[in-house]
């Protein structure tokens, strides 16, 4: 029963840091209409900038300057290349984000090396127990921050003017612009916003249980992809429950891989995968997707 | 005032919809554009309001000027920034936000902050359903209170002329004639409005001008009620008339219109 606990907390620990991707993920769909392949390598170039810029600048001003230049990254992207192929075919855009992922990715392992870069985390690699249930400190700390960081979120884009414009724009482009609704704009801060939350996830991604910054983060945050299609890829709510479920049935899998032997070892890498296909069976459009994305 | 000066656009570059239109809304007036389907009322529209690109269509000749000012080149932002506002074409309220949503989507492109309190107040007095229905999701409103809705939302932005794209489209009688006399209270109140209907009787009993659309060329025009006795709109748009026993007439009839019978 501890077992269990203890992997559902740690599930739910993950599952934050996953949300707080799968939703960038989400609103850059909603804001632009592009499913965005570069969030993998963003992340990374967060977590590798946090990683080098620690040492002369120190832990905290190293973050800000990691989460800043996540955003920046995101918004030259939307910028230069995305804004500039308004109109194209979806799945042009797709695979134009999946070539900017890849000429940034590569240049990021290049970098990396073979190494792993430290984060000097002040919260270290301790474990804290919460009723006989352990989770590193560094995971704690994520989902209190991812917590909050959700719930702003949410708050904004239910009452702020950017939150309104941004589902105006979503349910009707061409009608938002009539309103004056400035969609470059939207599209924009959009991307900025991924970019931070990705940095943010970047930050405690490399944390303790994990060694730090390798290129084996990258594979960490591409689960944030099956967590915002499972959820739905239009729905903010989605992308919260997604990256939740995913997390959970990751922690579950890797925790149980002794029962869970005869699907082979390392099950719980693909379980997200799995969860994404077993999901989407029964709703193609996924938990609480809109279940035609076509405008009337 | 808006002027459109011998307006030629293009769909594609080879699809001409509005082929050589002049026309003008005075300040203070209600102008009428009639016309059937594939006349050009909309592309007409689409080029005002800065839609056109949206659309893959072009102007490859003439201007539309508002008060002085280019509109053709600016983007849908600037225009309504200028107080030229549409409500679309089948009302294209935001269903999944809720009507006050609705509102305050609309009221983006007001920076002044009590123009905007204003507009808001206007909006709930002439649509009182709309304030009872504040924290509704618009997609449940019924299809008169979402083209009323459609309206608020574009008064919000405080325009001086309202672009109506066919606002009676797919609603019943009486409400037609409710929208009939929202539009003639909103002019009332100093906007100038500029109705792109097929509803003959409803938009010529509001106008003050009109202009008739016939395939992208103006066909007619004048005072709306002086042409509602025309035979030609008589026989073609309200429905009135004997078809056989009517000859040319109008101004620019060099082509003669037939009833269209199926």
């Amino acid at each position: 029963m501890t077992q269990f606990l203890s992997l559902l907390l740690n599930g739910l620990s993950l599952g934050a840091i996953y949300a707080l991707i799968a939703l960038g993920f989400v609103i850059i769909f909603k804001a632009s209409e592009v499913v965005s392949f570069t969030h993998g390598s963003l992340l990374l170039l967060g977590a590798y900038s946090i990683a080098r810029l620690s040492e002369p600048l120190g832990f905290l001003l190293a973050v800000l300057a990691g989460l800043a230049i996540t955003a920046l990254a995101a918004l030259l992207v939307e910028r230069f290349i995305i804004n500039r192929l308004r109109g194209a075919p979806v799945i042009s855009l797709a695979i134009v984000t999946i070539g900017v992922d890849i000429i940034l990715l590569t240049e990021l392992i290049r970098r990396i090396g073979p190494d792993i870069l430290n984060v000097p985390h002040p919260w270290g690699g301790e474990s804290v127990r919460i009723g006989g249930i352990g989770i590193t400190q560094n995971r704690l700390i994520a989902m209190i921050v991812a917590g909050v960081l959700i719930a702003l979120f949410f708050v904004a884009f239910k009452y702020s003017s950017w939150g309104v414009a941004m589902r105006a724009s979503a349910e009707d482009g061409e009608t938002a612009a009539l309103m004056g609704i400035r969609q470059g704009r939207v599209s924009a801060l959009a991307w900025v916003v991924a970019g931070v939350l990705a940095g943010v996830a970047a930050l405690f991604l490399v944390g303790s249980p994990t060694p730090g910054v390798s290129s084996a983060v990258y594979a960490t945050a591409l689960r944030a992809f099956p967590a915002a299609i499972l959820g739905g890829l239009d729905s903010t709510g989605g992308a919260l429950v997604g990256g939740l479920l995913i997390g959970l049935a990751e922690s579950l899998a890797a925790g149980y891989q002794e029962q869970l032997l005869f699907l082979g070892r390392g099950f719980g890498e693909v379980v997200p995968y799995v969860v994404m296909i077993a999901v989407l069976l029964v709703r193609p459009s996924g938990l609480f997707g809109t279940k035609e994305l076509t405008r009337v | 005032m808006l002027s459109v000066d011998s307006l030629r656009v293009t769909y594609g570059g080879a699809v001409e919809a509005v082929r050589g239109v002049t026309m003008e809304v005075p300040d203070g007036k209600v102008v009428a554009v009639l016309g059937s389907n594939g006349a050009g009322k909309s592309t007409l529209l689409r080029t005002i309001s800065g839609t056109l690109r949206l659309h893959r269509g072009r102007v490859d000749e003439g201007a539309v000027h508002f008060d002085g000012e280019a509109l053709t080149g600016r983007d849908p932002g600037q225009i309504v920034r200028r107080g030229v506002v549409q409500v679309p074409e089948g009302r294209r309220i935001f269903g999944r936000l809720t009507v006050e949503e609705n509102l305050r989507a609309g009221g983006m492109g007001n920076r002044d902050r009590a123009a905007k309190a204003a507009a808001h107040a206007r909006v709930h007095d002439l649509f009182p359903v709309l304030a009872e229905r504040s924290g509704q999701r618009a997609g449940l409103l019924s299809g008169g209170e979402q083209q009323m809705l459609a309206i608020g939302r574009a008064l919000m932005a405080s325009p001086k002329l309202l672009l109506l794209d066919e606002p009676s489209l797919g609603l019943a009688p009486r409400v037609i004639g409710q929208i009939g006399e929202v539009v003639a209270e909103i002019n009332r109140q100093g906007t100038s409005v500029l109705l792109v209907e097929q509803n003959a009787t409803m938009a010529l009993g509001v106008a003050d001008l009109a202009y008739v659309l016939d395939v992208g060329k103006v066909s007619l025009s004048g005072l709306a009620e002086e042409l509602a006795r025309t035979d030609e709109v008589q026989r073609l748009y309200l429905g009135h008339g004997d078809a056989a026993a009517t000859g040319p007439v109008g101004r620019h009839s060099r082509r003669t219109l037939s009833r269209w019978t199926a």
